[in-house]
């Protein structure tokens, strides 16, 4: 199943509705990566509420996707990790580390705010 | 909510020979555990103890099973995974079940995650002949 990609001003919101096959996950990048560029987006929600589970695979191809994302000029945050699957994560031994997450959607987009303003403040 | 079945008797085999297969397998593991009465949280280490196994099938082996089945241990709940293939066996066990050793270029927590998450972890692998992986988990 494709996760739908919604352009809000000058971000991307991918919101993953339901379980998602690995093939899935990497249409997903491959979709953000390109849209990224079509759009000339600067910032990158990526909503996982509906996850089930969040596995090495899943956490990986979520880890590249903010990477690769950042490697094209804009920002990736992660919102919506449930606090079940969140625990199994760190059980599993999965952090996540360098990747910026945020509680919800109203917290992503906040965050991609003050980042953004941030680097336009910036000398 | 449905009632949950403390003495549900039940083992059922999911074949796995694609990566969509994945998903069925901890979909069917959840569904299962939660029906045993596990809480929200253990079912989420189940479902994600089979979607790291399954995949493990896939990546190494093309395809193989899963066998799900409930444990009772006096009143006590469990789910017993059992992730079997016919794949090229795996070299060294104790070099797979350490934590960072990926020959696949993963994160290397494939089988080591899945060993922290369970109660109980038994791997039986022979060159050639495949793999059998087991696991339990209990409920709390």
């Amino acid at each position: 199943m494709a996760v739908p990609i919604l352009k809000q001003s000058k971000y991307l919101i991918a919101t993953i509705q339901s379980a998602l096959s690995d093939e899935d996950l990497l249409s997903l990048q491959t979709a953000l990566v390109t849209k990224v560029g079509q759009f000339r987006s600067r910032g990158v929600i990526v909503d996982v509420t509906a996850l089930d589970v969040l596995d090495s695979f899943a956490s990986r191809t979520l880890r590249d996707i903010a990477h690769i994302i950042r490697l094209r000029g804009a920002e990736t945050v992660i919102v919506g990790v449930q606090p079940e699957v969140a625990f199994a994560m760190v059980q599993l031994g999965i952090t996540l580390e360098k990747v910026s997450t945020a509680l919800d959607l109203e917290e992503g987009l906040a965050y991609l705010d003050k980042k953004l303003q941030h680097a336009a403040a910036a000398p | 909510m449905p009632q949950p079945h403390p003495e549900e008797e039940a083992e059922f085999c999911v074949p796995v020979a694609s990566i969509n297969d994945i998903v069925t397998a901890r979909l069917e593991g959840r569904a299962l555990a939660e029906r045993l009465g596990f809480s929200p949280g253990e079912a989420t280490l189940v479902a994600t103890a089979i979607s790291e196994l399954a995949r493990n099938i896939v990546q190494y082996a093309g395809k193989g099973d899963i066998v799900l089945r409930s444990a009772h241990n006096g009143k006590r709940n469990g789910i017993v995974v059992i992730a079997r293939d016919q794949g090229p066996g795996i070299g060294d066990v104790r070099l797979a079940v350490r934590a960072g050793y990926s020959t696949s270029g993963g994160l290397g927590l494939g089988l080591p995650g899945v060993r922290r998450i369970v109660d109980d972890f038994q791997i039986v692998s022979e060159r050639q002949l495949g793999t059998t992986v087991t696991v339990t988990k209990w409920r709390g």
